[in-house]
């Protein structure tokens, strides 16, 4: 697009024909059923599953009561700390690629990608075999002799915690990686020329450049993070209940499809107030997407 | 040795093959506007960035107020430095950018206001304390760059080509504010340009570099006025280049034949039959109608042009060369086509001996 060469009032109208199929595509399968989803989740839930058409805010009372309360707050608590853990360790991790020459460092991207194509559920499965009474973990653990029984570690938060972090670990390094390879040597000189200590330079320069990058990795580990089920469902073994699990039973097994609607409304308004919270900080287009 | 606050002994630097800086061996006084004058991809930006210790020397001495670079971290020293692409921080604001280095050192926030306030107005720059550099034309960037690093009133400052993205107008400004502002500061410059014209006005010495090698430096008079190579004649300021033969010498006073007549030149240390040429400045070229003082080049005036005080005369030689003579005031008698004959002082022009790689067989 030629963009400032010719007046506003000339380029608008190509604007709008060039974003026209893509508003419809969104308006078809990301408008309309968010829309419907908040519609449902003011309806009441049917006898016999499914809804009936009488508006009620049965379900925003029912989450306010104390045991959805928790678990929304367990929720919250989980993905904090998966958030937080990402970026302690994604953010070096993302710094010493984007530092690396190009060649070292797509290698490097495309092994941490390599999880990603990989089926989830395998994964899953893999953590569990491993973490099993008798699995590779226990047995060395007993062989060095620093457990004399077997430990626990399936259906445990421990597990659940780890299984999030390696999940989502990859989502966080890329947007850092790429915020932080676009930051360009000749900052860091500058800095550094007029007096900065490294550490100095990181704090007053490095990491506020890379914020785009750091934010996009809050909103791609975070949001993910508090809506998972399968990760909680294996490795939590549904012991431990968390917003995504209650969502999936709400719509799946105890059809109350309000109650659901009105959880994945919450979600919503959590994504929609951390995009706020970013906008007052830094400008939108300035955000890292994949 | 005591008085150069800047020591660069035999340096050499290496880009995989590229040769880049080639046994660099300069001493900066304390104090001096010294200017690095060369064409672009000549060096330049290189030698500044071994001096800010930004990039390590291959293999020499770089000594900064008497300590090796390499001893210290860019943090700690005493030197600043204006880049060529600005470097200016996008997501501080002017007044941010510029109070960066007095923060750093914990000067007081009322301090660090009026100082900013006062750089700031130096470079002329007030008003714009709240922009982003990305809302800066390039030579408002450049006069916050500038602003940037003389706050912090360093010992040493590398400039390099600060002033390239300015308007002449400003630029010429801006010249002399820097000028003066490095007298009056004391403050060691080391200056960046390929300008050979901003060279000559602001610096005290020039060191002209080609391909990584200093080739002369001097005062910007000396250089003018004695270019010891070719290409410094030809890189500073106008000059008139004849290729010859020495052809006799008697004292410091030569004949020297080229393709279209004899010349007169003063020099020592050249033999008769070397192959040499002669540089003159076209304000210490005369013509005259007959041949004069054992002068027997001849040439057609091709065209005139009037710029301000002076007039540039282009002549024609039998050989196709063009050659460039200005006066202050119009001959009444010279017209496009005339025939006149070319001489001159001879302790003005400046016999230069050639490279092995200049001297055609
Ligand atoms: N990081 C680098 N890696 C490899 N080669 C480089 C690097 N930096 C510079 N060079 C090469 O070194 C040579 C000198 O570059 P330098 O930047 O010092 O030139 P300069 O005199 O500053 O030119 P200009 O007037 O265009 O700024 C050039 O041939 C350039 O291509
Ligand atoms: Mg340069």
């Amino acid at each position: 697009m030629s963009r400032g060469t010719k007046k506003a009032s000339h380029s608008r109208l190509p604007m709008i024909a060039q974003a026209g199929p893509v508003s419809l595509w969104m308006i078809l399968f990301v408008t309309i059923p968010m829309l419907f989803i908040i519609f449902i989740s003011f309806m009441t839930r049917g006898t016999f599953g499914g809804v009936e058409y009488t508006p009620t805010l049965t379900s925003y009372k029912t989450l306010a009561d104390v045991i959805y309360l928790n678990v929304i707050l367990k929720s919250l608590r989980v993905a904090v700390v998966t958030t937080a853990v990402c970026l302690l360790l994604g953010y070096p991790f993302a710094y010493y690629i984007a530092r690396k020459p190009a060649d070292v460092a797509s290698r490097l991207i495309m092994l941490l990608m390599i999880p990603l194509w990989t089926n989830s559920l395998m994964r899953l499965n893999a953590w569990m075999l491993l973490f099993q009474t008798n699995g590779p973990v226990n047995k060395a653990l007993l062989a060095l002799g620093l457990v004399e029984k077997p430990v626990m570690f399936l259906y445990t938060d421990g597990l659940v915690l780890l299984g999030l972090i390696t999940n989502f670990l990859p989502f966080a390094v890329l947007p850092m990686y790429s915020s932080i390879e676009k930051l360009q040597n000749a900052m860091l000189e500058a800095s550094a020329d007029l007096g900065a200590k490294p550490s100095t330079t990181f704090l007053r320069v490095t990491l506020p450049l890379t914020f785009p990058g750091i934010f996009s990795a809050v909103i791609l580990t975070f949001i993910p993070a508090l809506g998972t089920y399968t990760i909680t469902d294996m490795l939590g073994g549904g012991k431990v209940l968390y917003i995504g699990n209650i969502i999936k039973n709400q719509f799946g097994t105890i059809r109350n499809w309000p109650l659901g609607a009105a959880l994945s409304v919450l979600l919503l308004l959590i994504t929609a107030l951390l995009i706020f919270i970013y906008s007052r900080f830094a400008s939108i287009e300035d955000m890292e997407v994949m | 040795m005591s008085d150069s606050i800047v020591s660069i002994q035999h340096v050499d630097k290496w880009y995989g093959n590229n040769h880049v800086v080639k046994d660099m061996n300069l001493e900066i006084r304390e104090g001096e506007f010294l200017t690095l004058l060369g064409p672009s991809g000549c060096g330049k930006t290189t030698t500044l960035r071994m001096i800010a210790g930004f990039e390590d020397a291959s293999s020499g001495i770089i000594e900064v107020q008497g300590e090796r670079v390499e001893e210290k971290e860019p943090y700690q020293r005493d030197v600043n430095t204006v880049f060529q692409n600005y470097s200016l921080f996008p997501h501080m604001s002017v007044y941010d950018n510029v109070a960066y280095g007095p923060s750093i050192k914990k000067v007081p926030k009322d301090e660090i206001r009026r100082r900013v306030e006062e750089m700031l107005a130096l470079v002329q720059m007030s008003g714009y304390e709240k922009r982003k550099p990305d809302a800066l034309s390039g030579g408002q960037k450049q006069r916050v760059a500038i602003a940037r690093a003389l706050i912090n009133n360093p010992r040493v400052l590398l400039l390099d080509e600060p002033l390239g993205a300015l308007d002449l107008k400003l630029r010429k400004q801006m010249q002399i504010e820097l000028k003066r502002l490095q007298k009056k500061l004391g403050i060691t410059f080391v200056y960046v340009t390929h300008d050979q014209e901003e060279a000559m006005t602001m610096s005290d010495r020039i060191a002209v570099m080609r391909d990584g090698i200093i080739l002369q430096i001097d005062s910007p008079l000396e250089i003018y006025d004695h270019p010891n190579c070719r290409f410094v004649a030809d890189f500073i300021g106008e000059s008139n280049i004849l290729d010859g033969k020495v052809h006799s010498i008697s004292g410091n006073l030569m004949q020297v034949e080229t393709p279209c007549g004899i010349i007169k030149t003063c020099g020592e240390g050249f033999t008769v039959g070397e192959t040499i040429c002669v540089s003159i400045r076209p304000e210490y070229l005369s013509v005259t109608h007959e041949p004069k003082d054992g002068f027997t080049v001849r040439a057609r005036v091709k065209d005139f042009i009037y710029m301000g005080t002076v007039i540039k005369t282009s002549l024609d030689l039998d050989s196709g060369q063009e050659l460039k003579f200005s006066r202050f005031e119009t001959d009444p008698d010279l017209h496009e086509g005339d025939e006149r004959y070319l001489y001159w002082d001879p302790a003005k022009s400046v016999p230069i001996h050639l490279e092995a790689s200049e001297v055609q067989a």
